[in-house]
């Protein structure tokens, strides 16, 4: 494992880091070959763009990272979609003609919320010791028929000020707020935690269980806290989706799910759990939302848009495999370990 | 006296749940039971004959994808494109139904098959992990099932063929349903197959230690490539049973048979980690959501409401299995 055990301070080996963020710049070259075509195609890409991908990517980008944090836990949870649709829908609903500080009241209490709602999936797949997987697919169906009965049909609205928060620019047109605040918010909460005993904690538990047992990592409170960690984050994303949207949609989470696991394959987080970070899966979100954008511009069928982001994954992910230049061990940690593991 | 006795209980419990682990589908029956005789109380009458046709019609679409991804789990995979392959072929069975009925089937099912060979060679020649594999094919068919559904030559609205339609919804004499006959030929290959034939001993020891297999010089690959292809022809089928059933084809046709496809594997004690289980479970798992499903629909909750209830159930179930079987890892 690459993972750092030790954490004294090393003299900068530059073949290493490269080695070691090789995917994650793999990602970024992505996100810089697709803007350059898209800027091939639209060449008086301006600011409104910018906004328009930011504002569109910021669900995902959310999502992208909640998935992250529960898969670097060793875990999976496809339930991030439906809870990102109730946190949509109740802050649609709860802030619908109210002020600006009502809003940040309601959304204060959404991101407590969600944290609670992640972490109850995870003591749920704690306690029952069933599958991670079974346990938030069914989940999802539960937290999206809470969203049905918050707000049955879509509707509801936030404060304008509300809304700027994402869509609006404090400093110049080209760094929207989106941006800022999706850079802010993940590095407020994710780098404390990396840096800190439960980051450690986090990644241990999910690269290995057992050994991580071994070596005296309380398994249950760190898979708990990787999925309410997750849950956090997939309030933020509902949020995120309040502000680009204007609108809540109590079915809206659903396709969230599914891209937000694309987007942290495409990230470079392995699903056998315990290797990646946020960067990546961030920078593959944009690439995700910039990619069926480029279609519309180019006069392609948009409706392959699913296509075009299946095949994505598909490929990045068999070029992957195919490179063990890159990530020489990981193939042959595509197996789940077989060893049952204390839970 | 107290300790005694207390000691005898347990003992009979220690028994009881030795023999529940010896034959865990004893558990699933009686669930199923129970479940029939809270429907029989809730709304006297209902459970007669018809009742137990229309369950097993309803029943059948899921029972067969099911069994699909009960193959593909004894491996250690998943494959979340079924439900996008079950709506897949109902629908392009249904479009292609001007150009009649064998020519549809047959495109039908050659989607099916299609997947299930993408799939395969993704997951045994490439190594991509199924989740990853089946989630991609997954949105690359319904993106492409929307592309076609907008570009096919609308020769007549689309219509599910009469053959589809006897298949899914026939019933012989009246009431004996035309897919339990098909459901139950399916599933005495499956369950057979797996018990008596070298492939499927192969499939069970592929999913519980793919490192021996290939020092015994097992052909891993050959066996998961078949796997997959089998699991998209299984659900291609599923979507056909489906199609017939509802006699509408639309482009969700099958998405909400993708929690139901995996949770009655897993209900069905087949562990989602490969290596164990069984079609029977999975086939008692399919009946016991199917029956749930109508007890909601008889209770007439909300739709919100039986959404809640049964993720809740699918969970409580899976618990209920891992508690009395034994871990299921």
């Amino acid at each position: 494992m690459a993972q750092p055990v030790s954490r004294k301070p090393r003299a900068t080996n530059f073949p290493r880091l490269l080695r070691r963020h090789a995917w994650t710049l793999g990602t970024f070259s992505l996100f810089i070959a697709v803007m350059i075509f898209t800027l091939s195609i639209h060449p008086d890409y301006g600011p409104y763009e910018v906004r328009s991908l930011v504002v569109g990517a910021l669900p995902l980008a959310f999502c992208a990272v909640a998935q992250t944090c529960v898969v670097l836990g060793g875990g999976i949870d496809l339930s991030i979609g439906a809870m990102m649709a109730v946190a949509n829908v109740v802050a649609a609903r709860y802030m619908f003609h109210h002020d600006f500080q009502t809003a940040l009241l309601v959304a204060f209490l959404v991101l407590i919320g969600g944290t609670l709602a992640g972490g109850f999936n995870g003591l749920i797949a704690l306690r029952t010791r069933v599958p991670d997987i079974v346990v938030t697919l069914a989940m999802s169906f539960v937290w999206g028929g809470v969203a049905l009965l918050i707000l049955p049909r879509p509707g509801g609205g936030a404060p304008d000020a509300f809304m700027e928060i994402a869509s609006g620019n404090l400093f110049t047109p080209w760094l929207p707020n989106g941006l800022i605040l999706l850079v802010g918010v993940v590095a407020l909460v994710w780098i404390p935690i990396k840096l800190g005993r439960i980051g450690l904690a986090l990644y241990a538990v999910g690269s290995d269980r057992t050994a991580a047992f071994r070596r005296g990592v309380r398994i249950g409170p760190t898979r708990v806290f990787s999925y309410g960690l997750g849950g956090f984050f997939a309030a933020c994303g509902g949020l995120a989706l309040m502000m680009s949207t204007g609108i809540g949609s109590p079915l809206a989470g659903t396709i969230y799910t599914l891209s937000g696991v694309s987007a942290i394959v495409l990230g470079g987080v392995s699903l056998a759990g315990g290797r990646g970070g946020v960067v990546g899966p961030i920078v593959a979100a944009f690439v995700l939302t910039l990619v069926p954008a480029d279609l519309i511009l180019s006069g392609t069928d948009p409706n392959l848009g699913q296509v075009i982001q299946g095949s994505l994954i598909v490929l990045v992910v068999m070029a992957g495999g195919l490179a063990p230049l890159l990530r020489s061990r990981v193939t042959r940690k595509t197996e789940e370990p077989t060893v049952s593991a204390p839970a | 006296m107290s300790t005694p006795v207390r000691g005898m209980r347990s003992g009979r419990w220690d028994v009881l749940q030795a023999q529940l682990r010896e034959r865990p589908s004893l558990v699933l029956v009686g669930v199923l039971l129970v479940l029939v005789l809270v429907i029989g109380v809730a709304r006297p009458g209902t459970v007669g004959g018809t009742w137990v046709a229309n369950t097993i019609l309803f029943a059948a679409p899921l029972g067969i994808v099911a069994a699909g991804q009960t193959l593909v789990m004894l491996t250690g995979g998943i494959d979340l494109s079924v439900a996008a392959v079950m709506t897949a072929t109902a629908y392009v069975a249904a479009s292609q139904s001007y150009f009649g009925s064998i020519r549809a089937v047959l495109l039908a099912l050659a989607v099916g098959l299609a997947v299930g060979v993408l799939n395969g060679l993704g997951v045994a020649i490439f190594r991509v992990q199924p989740l990853i594999m089946t989630l991609g094919t997954g949105l690359v068919i319904a993106g492409s099932l929307l592309v076609y559904s907008l570009n096919v030559s609308h020769q007549g609205p689309p219509a599910v063929p009469d053959i589809v339609r006897f298949i899914g919804a026939g019933k012989l004499l009246g009431i004996i349903p035309v897919s339990a006959f098909l459901w139950g030929a399916l599933a005495l290959i499956v369950i057979v197959g797996l018990r008596q034939t070298g492939y499927g001993r192969l499939i069970y020891a592929v999913g519980d230690n793919p490192v021996a297999c290939r020092l015994a010089g097992v052909r891993s690959w050959l066996v998961l490539l078949v796997t997959y292809i089998l699991c998209g022809f299984l659900s291609g089928v599923a979507g056909l049973v489906l199609v017939g059933a509802i006699n509408a084809a639309d482009l969700s046709l099958g998405d909400v048979y993708l929690l139901p496809s995996v949770a009655a594997v897993v209900i069905g004690g087949t562990s989602i980690y490969g290596g164990n289980g069984g079609y029977t479970g999975s086939l008692l798992g399919a009946l016991i959501l199917t029956v749930l499903s109508s007890l909601f629909t008889l209770l007439d909750a909300p739709d919100p409401l039986k959404q809640i209830l049964y993720g809740a159930i699918v969970v409580l179930l899976a618990a209920l299995y891992v508690r009395t079987a034994g871990d299921t890892r």
